[in-house]
């Protein structure tokens, strides 16, 4: 295929992606053929009723998974192609995660947790690095908290702290699986407040969501159907306004 | 480097989350380790202290005894002479090269008096050399003499206990003591040290402790008491006519000992029929002490093996417990850069941390075993005074003797053991599909 595509001022590019699950009985085929490109500063949303192929999407956007065909194009490299280890390099260097169960370890500290991706990209953390910890923690808002353990926070706290961890390693993108799906409204707004300034400071990110409201705050929808893009739009600037506007207004009042 | 200090301290936190579970653990390792070093050490204590006693008896000596030869043999009526002749004596030291010096022994039961004090104790009738083939020291006087054997003088030396016993006050030597049995008095002109027990000869089972003896010339025990011995033993006479009880062979070198026992066989070849002698031969036993101390060692190391693989099985329980329940945290590494072997690292880093400490501590209380040892024997000693009294000897003296070898191999043990039982957690650990790990719960 094209081994000369242009990557330059995209985040990643994907190109008839497919992925099978090879059952006993059956094989699922949980996307058949996605194309579509992601340039750098872009806010996604990804769409699509349950079993659509959202996380199977996300999970080979994020190199936990590999695609049966196509080519996914970080950069220079297509992710599609390479190994176990070279996929571990990507996720540590390249790409940032945030998950629905925050997905903390339980016995690390805030610090320490911001820190993982780091240690697995094999060199002794530096000074500078550990700085950026901190001030990651200081952006989320836990700057007092550096040494609380996951069960001492609240869930929108834990998030926060996941969302620090995922730009530890000033990925080229950070995916989302559903990331304010276990929190109330006045905390998924926190959450939402917190990806928009990311994004206006440049960041690209692409979130996974059922909720129309989420969707309405992205820049993007794409939405999946079948394993199939079904569309692929833009929200205008009066939507996502509209949208933070609602939710402001309707966040339920403080007791 | 770096890498691998965060891995432990990552470790000992992820263990520390779950303390009592971790030190269940590590006590298991702790027991095998330590039993290791425990166990080799009493082994080898029995064994250097019976190999000690056989030394003193001198490896380059043979010793002949005579022993009472079973009733059948003996003629019914009167006393039959038995046991090792001086005409026996005499040949032996002319005619096997290979000797360089003899001893005749004669030995009996007497009771000693001084003033009004008693003691029931081992009169014994023997050459100067026997001082120095035995190792007898001296506190003070001299040894019997060949001048004093030579004029048949009715001189003594008393060993250490027969002298704090029958003189408590004053200086033995230049006193004398009295001999009710045969109504003599014997000359006190030397005083020894106190002696450990050597090992077991001849018919007598039990070592020979030497404490309560008491060393005449042979040849004055001779003249004044003779071959026939008559005791009064509850109400009715018993007697032995014996020349000697015993004759010590002591070999040019110690190459020269089973060549000489071959000879001496050979030459007391007539005493076969009647069984009144048994030859010992030290060396011989050493040989023996040895062997059995090697298998002692090896069945007790076999033990402690079991009790460290019985350790190192808790160790994978635990692990394979850990493994599962950390599914989700190995998701979440993996999905954040770790790589299969850093998860494989991960988990052998803790079980090796679960192994060492066991080991290390298994050590520190394992060199521990000597003063324990010690402390437990006082304690038992004033508490159980009479349970004590009725242990076997070994009991009650063994002093344990930690084998060097046994520190680094036990060391060396509990890490493999942390190695060989956490290579399957882990690698089960590496295995597991992030996604799925990311799912699980
Ligand atoms: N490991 C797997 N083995 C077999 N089939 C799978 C596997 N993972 C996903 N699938 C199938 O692939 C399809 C897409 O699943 P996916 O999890 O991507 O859906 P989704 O859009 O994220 O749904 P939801 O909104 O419910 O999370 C489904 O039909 C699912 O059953
Ligand atoms: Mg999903």
């Amino acid at each position: 295929m094209s081994e000369t595509m242009e990557t330059d001022g995209y985040a990643c590019r994907v190109v008839d992606l497919k992925k099978e699950y090879v059952l006993k009985s059956e094989t699922v085929r949980a996307l058949r053929g996605v194309t579509f490109d992601i340039p750098v500063g872009d806010y996604v949303a990804i769409m699509g009723p349950s079993g659509s192929g959202k996380s199977t999407l996300l999970n080979v956007l994020g190199c936990l998974d590999q695609p049966t065909s196509g080519s996914l194009w970080l950069g220079n490299d297509d992710a599609a192609k390479m190994s176990d280890d070279e996929l571990a390099d990507i996720r540590s260097q390249r790409i940032g995660f945030v998950f629905q169960a925050y997905n903390l370890i339980q016995q690390l500290t805030v610090v320490e947790n911001i820190q993982v991706p780091l240690f697995y990209q094999g060199r002794p953390l530096s000074p500078e690095q550990r700085k950026r910890c901190h001030d990651l923690a200081k952006m989320v808002g836990l700057g007092d908290r550096l040494d609380h353990r996951p069960t001492q926070l609240s869930g929108g706290q834990q998030q926060r702290v996941a969302i620090a961890r995922s730009l530890v390693n000033d990925p080229y993108f950070i995916l989302a699986d559903e990331p304010t799906g276990n929190l109330d409204s006045r905390t998924t707004e926190e959450i939402l407040q917190l990806f928009e300034r990311l994004n206006n400071e440049g960041r690209t990110i692409i979130l996974v969501t059922h909720e129309d409201e989420v969707s309405k705050r992205a820049k993007r929808v794409v939405r999946l159907k079948d394993g199939r893009l079904q569309w692929d739009r833009i929200n205008s600037q009066e939507v996502r306004d509209e949208a933070a506007r609602y939710a402001l207004e309707n966040m339920p009042v403080e007791v | 480097m770096g890498l691998w200090l965060g891995t432990i301290q990552l470790g000992v936190k992820s263990l520390w989350l779950h303390p009592m579970r971790s030190i269940l653990t590590v006590l298991g390792i702790f027991i095998g380790v330590a039993s290791v070093i425990w166990l080799l050490a009493i082994s080898k204590g029995i064994g250097d202290e019976a190999q000690r006693q056989i030394e003193s008896l001198g490896a380059d000596t043979i010793m002949i005894r005579t022993v009472k030869p079973p009733s059948e043999k003996l003629s019914s009526q009167g006393l039959t002479p038995y046991g090792l002749t001086r005409e026996e004596y005499d040949m032996l030291v002319a005619t096997i090269p290979t000797v360089r010096s003899a001893i005749p022994i004669r030995e009996m039961r007497r009771q000693f008096q001084f003033k009004n004090r008693k003691l029931d104790g081992r009169l014994v009738g023997c050459t100067p050399e026997y001082a120095e083939v035995t190792k007898l020291e001296l506190t003070s006087g001299h040894f019997i003499t060949d001048a004093e054997n030579f004029a048949r003088d009715c001189h003594c030396v008393l060993s250490a206990k027969v002298a704090e016993k029958l003189f408590p006050y004053e200086d033995p030597v230049g006193q004398r003591i009295y001999m009710p049995e045969n109504q003599d008095f014997y000359l006190v002109v030397g005083v020894l040290k106190p002696k450990g027990a050597t090992a077991a000869i001849g018919g007598s089972m039990a070592a020979q402790d030497f404490s309560n003896d008491v060393y005449i010339p042979i040849r004055t025990l001779q003249q004044r008491i003779g071959d026939t011995v008559m005791t009064m033993r509850s109400g009715s006479r018993e007697g032995e006519i014996i020349e000697l009880n015993q004759i010590t062979l002591r070999c040019r070198d110690v190459t020269d000992v089973k060549k000489t026992a071959e000879l001496v066989g050979a030459a007391l070849d007539s005493h076969s029929k009647m069984e009144d002698i048994a030859v010992v031969v030290p060396l011989e036993l050493l040989e023996q002490a040895r062997t059995t101390r090697a298998m002692f060692m090896l069945f007790m190391g076999m033990i402690a093996a079991i009790s460290l693989l019985v350790g190192g099985i808790g160790i994978m329980n635990i692990m394979l417990a850990t493994v599962t329940e950390r599914t989700r945290e190995i998701g979440i590494r993996r999905a954040l850069g770790a790589k299969r072997r850093d998860i494989i690292r991960q988990f052998l880093v803790e079980t090796s941390v679960l192994s060492l400490t066991g080991g290390i501590t298994g050590i520190l209380f394992g060199l521990l075993c000597g003063p324990a040892v010690t402390m437990a024997r006082t304690l038992a000693n004033t508490w159980f005074e009479k349970q004590m009294m009725d242990l076997p000897e070994v009991v009650r003296t063994v002093q344990p003797s930690i084998v060097p070898e046994s520190i680094p191999g036990a060391f060396f043990i509990s890490l493999v053991v942390g190695l060989v039982f956490g290579i399957y957690p882990a690698t089960r650990a590496a295995k597991m599909n992030p996604i799925e790990a990311l799912r699980h719960e």
